[in-house]
């Protein structure tokens, strides 16, 4: 039986710190602790001696566990790095997928690369369902402008629902722009006019 | 934009100028590039993104290829520094008790006495000072070492030099986190805008001619794409001599600003490029001309020698031995390549690839292999003087 890695991962979103976790606790039995926040972030990542660390490429706290790398002390345990620099398709994946491990002390890759591949595909994962997400908003706000300006054309013009529609499809078409700036465009101006 | 696809990584910060400038006022289109500049968000992701291949050339503090070279921060490629992008261009700054504090004390915050404001640091903390820096490797942290070193032989007990990203300065100085930084613009300047604290001094007031940032590549890449990267330098060269002209500041300011790029004031970049300090909440000004240098006294030149004082800095803290550090470091430094992009530009080229370092007390012509050089003054606030030896 191989010993417990212990992992750190920093992450603000509890959300997103919530999947990572879950995703690692799939792999074994390994002791996690997730740090939230950034302040004296290497002191924090220090005590925990932990055998890996992950953390957001985004993320500019990253350059305060640089601080790692420089510890000499035998004490100081660490000597940190970002990923392992010999398996390039490995740091590629990870620097694609947003996520950067720093990797304490000499942790063989057999170990460390099951560990990163789950934050890999962990973090491709959440920013999908982010991305999803904000597509899903975004289009129902659309839906929503796009009601308010025919209401407005409705009203200003004395037509039905299917003429304003076609009355804004045209807009949009003859002026090379989506219908719904143009709804947006129609809800702005009759805002600042009434 | 059209040419060769050349992609560049940034942080946002004034002295990225040069880069962004090239980009966008044309110098790189010139040279047949089409700048692709790339925002990071911290500088280990500028530096792996250039070991890794992610970008072709970056934007980065000259100490970082210096510690590559070195072995210090983990195991990656060979990087090149190919000119001095920027010269000087960071400020210290104090939490707003110790401003208080320093101010009972009779410090008067002129903003240009080093000696006088680093006693006066030293005299007023309480236990170790507690010293935010962007980088573990970088000008900043170089600065700081050498300005209260010299002034307090047991400095390496009595503060500590800690990393703090540049957006997280001001919060780490309001929570008291830190007591003081050294930071480039704009991020001093950001935090007197928030209240979180005064400006003490340029880190020109330390070392009067202070390389700041690099061009760096990938040895590998450099040794690959010759004409692109000599293309670069130039545009680069070009940009800093369009920014150097103090009419373009304010152009330079607006573009700099851009969300794309600095995502902030154009008033605030403005101060960093003018000299033009507010140091306080209370809206105390101080002018310090020169305060950031793209171009004049031949900053953009890489001196060997320069690396050689990176070199030996970063050595006496790792524990590595100074001579060989030294070594590695001007090789890193490549006066050579610089030479061959800008042969036959007019641009000024000394004969010699490195220099004492503090020994220039005025203006001071030197030889030149082409155009006129004129080298400013490069002193050391303690006029300490930096002979690197025999080089060439």
């Amino acid at each position: 039986m191989t010993k417990r890695l212990k992992i750190v991962v920093v992450e603000k979103d509890p959300e997103r710190a919530r999947m990572i976790v879950d995703g690692l606790l799939e792999l074994g039995d390994h002791s996690i602790h997730v740090i939230a926040e950034e302040t004296a972030l290497a002191r924090k990542v220090a005590e925990r001696s932990p055998d890996i660390v992950l953390i957001d490429l985004a993320n500019p706290s990253r350059d305060m566990l640089e601080e790692l790398a420089l510890a000499t002390s035998p004490l100081e345990r660490p000597v940190a790095m970002f990923v392992d620099r010999s398996d390039h398709q490995l740091t590629r994946a990870a620097i694609e997928a947003g996520v950067s491990a720093y990797v304490v002390g000499g942790l063989q890759r057999e170990r460390l690369r099951p560990v990163l591949d789950a934050a890999v595909a962990r973090f491709h994962m959440f920013r999908r369902m982010r991305a999803e997400l904000a597509a899903t908003k975004r289009a129902l706000e659309e839906r929503k402008t796009i009601d308010r300006a025919k209401g407005i054309l409705m009203k200003a013009r004395g037509i039905d629902e299917a003429a304003a529609y076609t009355l804004l499809r045209k807009a949009a078409m003859d002026q090379g722009r989506k219908l719904s700036e143009v709804a947006a465009a129609i809800v702005t101006a009759s805002e600042l006019l009434s | 934009m059209s040419g060769a696809r050349l992609r560049a990584g940034f942080l946002p910060l004034v002295d990225a100028a040069p880069l962004i400038v090239a980009a966008e006022l044309g110098y790189a289109t010139e040279e047949g590039i089409a700048l692709d500049l790339r925002k990071a968000p911290s500088w280990s992701m500028v530096r792996d993104w250039l070991t890794m291949g992610e970008v072709e050339a970056a934007h980065l503090l000259a100490p970082v290829p210096v510690a590559a070279a070195l072995g210090l921060g983990g195991r990656t490629a060979s990087l090149a520094a190919v000119m001095v992008m920027s010269v000087n261009g960071t400020v210290i700054g104090v939490s707003r008790p110790l401003a208080e504090k320093l101010r009972r004390t009779g410090h008067e915050f002129d903003f240009s006495d080093a000696a006088a404001a680093g006693r006066a640091l030293i005299g007023s903390a309480d236990g170790a000072l507690r010293i935010g820096v962007p980088f573990p490797f970088s000008m900043q942290a170089e600065l700081v070492g050498h300005w209260l070193g010299a002034l307090d032989p047991a400095t390496p007990g009595h503060a500590v030099i800690q990393t703090v990203p540049p957006p997280l300065m001001a919060e780490a100085l309001a929570a008291g986190e830190i007591d003081a930084f050294c930071v480039g613009e704009p991020w001093g300047s950001i935090a007197v805008e928030k209240g979180a604290g005064e400006l003490l001094l340029p880190g020109a007031a330390i070392w009067a001619f202070a390389p700041e940032k690099v061009l760096a590549v990938r040895e590998e890449w450099s040794a690959a794409a010759p004409q692109l990267q000599d293309g670069l330098i130039r545009a680069v060269w070009r940009a800093g001599r369009w920014l150097s002209d103090r009419k373009n500041h304010t152009a330079a300011s607006e573009i700099l600003a851009r969300e794309r790029y600095l995502d902030t004031a154009p008033e605030i970049i403005d101060r960093a490029l003018g000299g033009r300090f507010v140091i306080s909440a209370r809206g105390e000004a101080r002018h310090f001309p020169g305060f950031v240098e793209f171009h004049e006294g031949g900053a953009n030149f890489p001196w060997r020698s320069q690396a050689a004082w990176i070199g030996r800095g970063l050595a006496a803290r790792a524990g590595l031995p100074e001579r060989r550090a030294m070594a590695a470091a001007r090789g890193v430094f490549r006066s050579d390549l610089y030479r061959r992009a800008m042969a036959g530009t007019g641009a000024a080229l000394p004969t010699a690839s490195a220099k004492v370092e503090g020994a220039v007390t005025a203006d001071l012509a030197v030889a030149s292999e082409s155009g006129r050089l004129i080298l400013r003054p490069d002193r050391f606030f303690d006029g300490s003087i930096f002979d690197p030896g025999p080089l060439d």
